[in-house]
């Protein structure tokens, strides 16, 4: 299951598609909307997607996974649009015989997709807005398109 | 003809999703600079897709090519 998704996600649904009768361990991450970023409180977010790119990279990165890691299973999810505080953005499920690949593969997944995966999201605040530039917020893109740090 | 398709900020900058280019081959570094004289884009940190893979500068597209500018993604 790699899935570009605009509905709620359902954690169950993403873990059962990793646990089998040989899966002892079972990682799932799950990303959150966060309110607070430092000083600035965000409203809502709007997730953006090159939606068919997207959803390849993901299935990229769980062949990659399951080429480095042997006999894991992945499952990613990611939904777009717009989200609350407190909603689900990404689930990643990974399963393996033993705990230590389940952790190393989960950790190796949602480094790849902050890196790689053409998703963009935008911070909602009270008196603007921000497309977020990159996951360490060291670089804003405003309204003027020019760099900011 | 080759189709370039724009996301986040850039997407609002140019007030377009989709541009079309009658060019029948560029080099990805030539469509940067394009990108910047037409629309004053700065394309310094976007990473540039053909046909759904990452380019590089000295990559060519060619007529039919699905291009994307993609700003730093914030997924996840």
């Amino acid at each position: 299951m790699f899935d570009i998704v605009t509905t709620p996600i359902s954690i169950d649904d993403v873990m059962n598609q990793v646990m089998h009768r040989n899966a002892g361990a079972v990682v799932t991450f799950i990303g959150t909307v966060r309110e607070m970023t430092g000083e600035k409180q965000t409203l809502f977010l709007q997730y953006e997607a090159y939606e068919s790119m997207a959803q390849s990279m993901l299935a990229k990165i769980g062949k990659k996974i399951r080429k480095q890691w042997p006999d894991t299973r992945v499952a990613i999810v990611h939904r777009i649009g717009r989200l609350e505080i407190g909603d689900i953005a990404v689930a990643i499920a990974v399963s393996s015989p033993h705990r230590q690949d389940a952790y190393e593969a989960n950790r190796y997944a949602i480094e790849q997709i902050k890196k790689l995966v053409p998703i963009w999201k935008r911070e909602n605040w009270k008196d603007g807005n921000i497309w977020v530039g990159n996951q360490e917020e060291t670089v804003s893109l405003n309204d003027a398109g020019s760099v900011a740090k | 003809m080759i189709q370039i398709l724009l996301f986040a900020h850039l997407k609002e900058q140019v007030g377009k999703s989709k541009l079309t280019l009658k060019e029948q081959s560029v080099s990805v570094a030539e469509l940067k600079k394009q990108m910047m004289n037409d629309f004053k884009l700065q394309t310094k940190d976007v990473m540039v897709a053909i046909n759904e893979e990452y380019a590089t500068d000295s990559d060519v597209i060619h007529d039919g090519d699905t291009v994307a500018m993609i700003p730093p993604v914030s997924g996840g």
